[in-house]
């Protein structure tokens, strides 16, 4: 017995686009004549073939949204596959449903698969609740059977119990959601495949989503395929990950490897901060600055539970008693939240008070929330003078590597991480 | 746990035969939805609901009697003039019910084809057996009409589910080129009102196939609808109404072939669906 459920080999998808040979030819009345010109043909074209493309005067134009795509799944393996929009996440998926057939390559599958591409697939707004769930169920492969018996934990899950029988037209969107997506998780396959259903509904819905699907899938073994933007929810709900690239299986292993590799190499914001042009007359002018992870690699997307570190290098020309650098952090609403300054001389005792100098600061891990921050840096005698001020140098982005808060990622919960403590007790 | 090679499922391109016919038998229930849906969904937000498929075979079925048997006289034999026409009107009905339903439902489906997989057979499936039901309920209009006339059927009449099986395949079969067409080229939205209109006077529905002169016969039967509504009425009227074999024979291995054509086109076309929809 093999572990492996989902074996993919060398598949590839291919897509013909059609599009006029000349762009001058899209204007409208030109259009029509050949329109008029290639109709014949197309007529007879019909008849002769199936397939094939438009023909005539167009160009068709290859585009593999798919390309030599190999990789294994195993039993139980909670699979995230992320990458850019038009990366091939949705055709991979697609495939793998049996929506549209591969163009090249070979898949196997051993269990029973179920796909969620979208939440309410076949919903029909002038059907009742009860209605929906029974025809939405069927859709998505259950039996009869199989609907009645969860019919009431649906309907709990989905909280819609006083609107059964209200077509579900005069639901509010919320409602719809919630049903939709409460009839689908209750599916029960061997192989769930899940594609970006989670971006729906309010934060609070999100999560108790994302709490089904992970109880879904890591109390019942069950292998899961799960497509996100939102890093955090793949980090939370996922073991494994696949990262796709036009087309191209670029990186796959645990999930928060192939995280971090996607989230530093979608950012062009690698660079830093370096100062241009000659360099001004000041006591103390900033040179370089540049944020690195622990490990001490460039970096600009941090998991929440990751170290940031910041390196600014910094020349003295003049030495001031007293004069200090500070780092401004700024999240992208604009408030400064905090800053941090340190006296150039705690370095200064390290290394000759003139010169390039070098100071490295770290943003303690499990500190910043899921956002995009601004380091504005600079060099200053407190209450007196700025020296040097670089607004906005370097720009991060933190994201949500799994906490308990990842349902409702890019959704404002605040800057920072506190460890509260609670306590509940009963008052009746 | 237990990986069962009963659930193993290989896709490659140009390899969805295998599974299909298995398939298609598992999904038998989302037919059963599908159907009850678009019957559930027809008559919602309508005041006499069901009664209007009744009300248009009814219509159609007064003008035609008073058209063709009042004003043109055409022979009725010996049945009531209504009677001969109501028995073609059923078939007919669902014929065009089945073919209009039909041939858009994969288009009106779009959302289902490009987010779930399910044998597409289905849908154009359902959309006959939606048409069926309509002729059920216009059956029981028949029935009525019978009594008011006081016209007793023969024997025969236990011959009707036959020929409504034939009126069944011959649906399918154009519903499945159609509605397959109908998704890469939306001209066939079009053509599909057309055929309909246009095959309400070229099938004996107003009048019986018997005003056919005979050497135009077996070129009459090349409509597969002629050997349907010829049955039907053989069946229901009894008595003089009979069947032109050739014709008849030619009618059915016509619809045969347009099934069997209108599958393989399906099945060929089915791959991209989703891809063009």
């Amino acid at each position: 017995m093999s572990d492996t459920v989902i074996k993919v080999e060398n598949l590839g998808k291919k897509y013909l686009i059609s599009h006029l040979a000349d762009k001058r030819e899209q204007l409208f009345s030109r259009l029509l004549v050949n329109k008029a010109k290639t109709a014949g043909s197309k007529v007879m074209d019909m008849f002769r073939s199936a397939g094939g493309g438009g023909g005539g005067e167009h160009t068709t134009e290859e585009f593999w949204a798919l390309k030599d795509v190999s990789f294994e799944i195993k039993q139980g393996d909670r699979v995230g596959i992320i990458g850019r929009n038009g990366a091939g996440k949705s055709t991979l998926l697609k495939v793998l449903s049996r929506i549209t057939e591969p163009t090249k390559g070979r898949i196997t599958i051993d269990g029973r698969v179920a796909s969620l591409l979208e939440v309410g697939t076949g919903f029909h707004s002038e059907l009742t609740g009860r209605e929906n769930i029974y025809l939405n169920g069927a859709i998505l492969g259950m039996s009869r059977e199989e609907i009645r018996r969860k019919f009431d934990e649906i309907v709990a899950f989905a909280e819609v119990e006083q609107f059964l029988d209200t077509p579900v037209k005069r639901y509010s969107s919320g409602m719809y959601v919630r049903l939709a997506f409460a009839v689908a998780a209750h599916l029960e396959p061997e192989i769930l495949i899940v594609d970006e259903v989670l971006a729906v509904g309010d934060a609070q819905f999100q999560k108790k989503c994302l709490g089904k699907m992970e109880e879904v899938s890591t109390s019942e073994g069950r292998t899961v395929l799960f497509v996100s933007h939102q890093m955090g929810a793949i980090a939370q709900l996922c073991n494994k990950a696949l990262l796709l690239d036009k087309g191209e299986l670029i990186h796959s292993g645990a999930v928060n490897e192939v995280v971090n590799h996607y989230m530093n190499e979608s950012s062009r914001n690698l660079k830093g901060y370096e100062i241009e042009g000659s360099l001004p007359d000041k006591e103390i002018v900033i040179l370089k600055a540049q944020t690195f992870d622990a490990e001490g690699n460039i970096a600009v997307n941090f998991a929440h539970n990751q170290e940031i570190k910041i390196i600014i290098t910094y020349k003295v020309n003049k030495w001031v008693n007293g004069s200090a650098i500070r780092v401004a952090v700024r999240d992208s609403k604009r408030n400064v939240f905090t800053t941090d300054t340190e006296e150039t001389e705690t370095f200064a005792q390290h290394s000759p008070k003139q010169g390039e100098l070098c100071a490295s600061v770290v943003i303690p891990a499990g500190l910043l929330r899921p956002e995009h921050y601004f380091f504005t840096l600079s060099a200053y005698l407190p209450n007196q003078v700025t020296f040097n001020l670089v607004r906005d140098a370097l720009s991060i982005t933190v994201y949500d590597g799994g906490s308990k808060y990842a349902a409702s990622e890019w959704h404002d919960y605040g800057c920072v991480f506190v460890d509260c403590k609670w306590s509940v007790e009963n008052v009746s | 746990m237990n990986s069962q090679p009963s659930h193993r499922l290989v896709i490659e391109a140009g390899r969805t035969e295998l599974h299909y016919w298995k398939d298609l038998w598992r999904f038998r229930e989302l037919l059963y939805f599908l159907s009850w849906r678009d019957i559930l969904v027809r008559y919602k937000q309508t005041v006499i609901g069901v009664a209007w498929s009744v009300i248009r075979p009814v219509l159609t079925m007064i003008v035609f009697t008073v058209i063709f048997g009042k004003l043109a006289k055409f022979p009725s034999g010996n049945a009531p003039y209504a009677i001969l026409v109501y028995a073609a009107m059923l078939p007919w009905q669902f014929f065009a019910n089945a073919l209009s339903e039909s041939s858009n439902s994969l288009i009106s489906n779009a959302n289902m084809i490009s987010k779930v997989y399910f044998p597409r057979l289905i849908v154009p499936g359902s959309a006959v057996i939606v048409s069926l039901v309509d002729f059920l309920i216009s059956f029981v209009v028949l029935v009525v009409l019978m009594a008011w006339y006081q016209f007793m059927p023969s024997w025969r009449i236990v011959m009707v589910p036959l020929f409504l099986v034939m009126a069944l395949l011959a649906s399918l079969g154009f519903s499945l080129w159609l509605s397959a067409l109908n998704v890469k080229y939306r001209d066939f939205r079009y053509i599909v009102p057309f055929i309909v209109q246009f095959g309400l006077y070229v099938s004996p529905v107003g009048f019986s196939s018997n005003v056919v002169p005979e050497k135009w016969r077996l070129l009459y039967s090349l409509n597969p609808m002629v050997g349907v509504i010829d049955g039907f009425r053989w069946a229901i009227l009894g008595g003089e109404a009979q069947i032109y074999w050739p014709g008849f024979l030619l009618s059915l291995s016509l619809t045969l072939l347009v099934l069997y054509g209108g599958i393989r086109y399906f099945r060929k076309t089915e791959r991209i669906f989703a891809d063009i929809i």
